[in-house]
């Protein structure tokens, strides 16, 4: 069961940060045009397919004692084997997946839409919420695309947080270390709970489209 | 006040280079219809753009309630909600018709405005329609939607670009007759635009006729259609104008 809170709170967290940034990010590249802008959507996009087991290793070096990060030793900057080093990289698996979408959706919309509504009196961020929640399908789409990549994700949390009793397991490797030791079971149960978890948020989330997002 | 709520002056826009309006001066007055006639790519809409300030002009100034208006004088958003247009192809929010309506009051902070909202609809007559989604309207009743939502504001100008195009009879009936009224009853000032010049005609008190990004000719509705100075407007107003 802690297991369960844990990968619900890892995770859970790091979707928070990376909605955070991801959505004004997408937003922000969707609506504006500005120099270097394509550089950064070509790096948005390479971000969108980087391999967890990658992200994992940046984030090892960049915290472990001898890296840059790390031997700042300041405590705003977590240390390696902690659930705080594994929300660190899962934001950054997740995050350029929320802005890539968000962005996507924001484009999608009919551009005459924001002119009309500056017409009415927006000013430029109520212009932009406007549009953000024209694209609220997208948007909700966006989260659940980063929040499944990062729940359902093993090799950055083996690497960063260490896979440590009590401390740092969560559902994907517990599920790793139950069937290396033949405990299939075990292995097979913890899988259904991920699953179901997945399912779940899922619900929530279209609830929230529906409800929320729609006044 | 001097009786004009716009003077436009030198007022020049290029876009990607290429000069697309070059109005020497155009005045508006309060509390009158103007229409803005042209062939299609005369710079109709990017007129009104500017009128709106939603874009930068490239050069010249718009006086507006006599505050000046520019390449790098941005207009200050409380008179820029003085100011409303309904573009060319209405574009409406996914929400209900009645939400549509309420969004600009909304921008404002008044959240109980419901009888205003409530007569607005009336007038376009789609009292019946407030529920439905503004999705699923038809292109006439659309447009009404995008009327009603504009006239709510109550502003002091309304821009109108097109807004009787592809319509039918009845639709082009009901929105002439609500422009009149707004016009009549409220004082509200309307820019129109429109290359119907029997539309001109039947609602505005002065036309002007814009060709390739200039203003040829402006003149009350009699003269400009009986006895127009311009070569060009005769041949317009007779409708022998090419484009
Ligand atoms: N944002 C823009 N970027 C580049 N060119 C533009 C832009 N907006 C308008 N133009 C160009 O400016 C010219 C005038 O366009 P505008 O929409 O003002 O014409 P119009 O008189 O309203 O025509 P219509 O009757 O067809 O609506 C056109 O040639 C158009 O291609
Ligand atoms: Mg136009």
């Amino acid at each position: 069961m802690e297991i369960v809170t844990l990968s619900l709170r890892v995770s859970g967290t790091a979707l928070l940060f990376s909605t955070v940034i991801g959505i004004p990010l997408g937003v922000g590249l969707g609506l504006s045009r500005f120099l270097g802008r394509r550089l950064v959507i070509a790096l948005l996009y390479t971000g969108m397919g980087f391999p967890p087991v990658v992200v994992g290793l940046f984030v090892y070096l960049m915290l472990s004692r001898s890296g840059p990060l790390g031997g700042l030793h300041s405590p705003l900057i977590p240390a390696l084997f902690t659930p705080a080093a594994m929300v660190v990289a899962q934001c950054i698996i997740a995050f350029p997946l929320v802005a890539g979408f968000t962005m996507a959706a924001v484009m999608g919309v009919d551009p005459q839409l924001r002119q009309q509504v500056l017409s009415l009196g927006a000013t430029r961020r109520q212009a932009a919420l406007t549009v953000l929640m024209e694209a609220r399908v997208g948007v909700v789409v966006s989260i659940i695309a980063g929040f499944g990549s990062i729940i359902s994700e093993v090799g950055a949390v083996m690497m960063v947080g260490g896979n440590i009793e009590h401390r740092t397991r969560v559902l994907t490797t517990a599920i790793v270390l139950e069937t290396r030791k033949g405990t299939f079971d075990l292995a097979i149960a913890l899988s259904v709970v991920l699953l179901a978890l997945s399912f779940l948020t899922n619900v929530l989330m279209l609830r929230l489209q529906g409800r929320t997002f729609d006044e | 006040m001097n009786g004009l709520i716009y003077q436009v002056q030198d007022l020049t826009k290029t876009y990607n280079g290429k000069p697309i309006l070059r109005v020497d001066r155009i005045d508006v007055r309060w509390g009158e219809i103007f229409a803005l006639v042209g062939p299609s790519g005369a710079g109709k809409s990017t007129l009104l753009r500017l009128l709106n300030f939603l874009e930068l002009p490239t050069g010249g100034r718009i006086h507006f309630h006599d505050v000046e208006f520019g390449a790098d004088r941005p207009m200050a958003l409380k008179l820029r909600r003085r100011v409303t247009m309904v573009s060319q192809r209405p574009v409406l929010l996914n929400r209900s018709v009645w939400d549509n309506v309420a969004y600009g009051l909304r921008l404002r902070g008044q959240r109980d405005a419901a009888s205003q909202i409530d007569a607005a609809l009336a007038q376009v007559g789609l009292t019946a329609l407030a529920r439905q989604r503004a999705r699923t309207l038809s292109g006439g009743e659309a447009q009404r939607v995008a009327l009603a939502r504009a006239m709510v504001l109550e502003p002091d100008v309304l821009l109108l670009d097109e807004p009787t195009a592809n319509l039918d009879p009845y639709n082009v009936g009901l929105i002439e007759e609500t422009v009149r009224q707004l016009n009549r009853e409220r004082g509200t000032t309307l820019v129109l635009v429109t290359h119907n010049v029997f539309q001109a005609r039947r609602l505005a008190h002065r036309v002007a006729l814009m060709l390739e990004g200039r203003v040829v000719e402006v003149a009350d509705v009699q003269t400009f259609f009986d006895a127009p100075r311009d070569p060009r407007t005769a041949a317009f107003v007779r409708g022998e104008m090419v484009y």
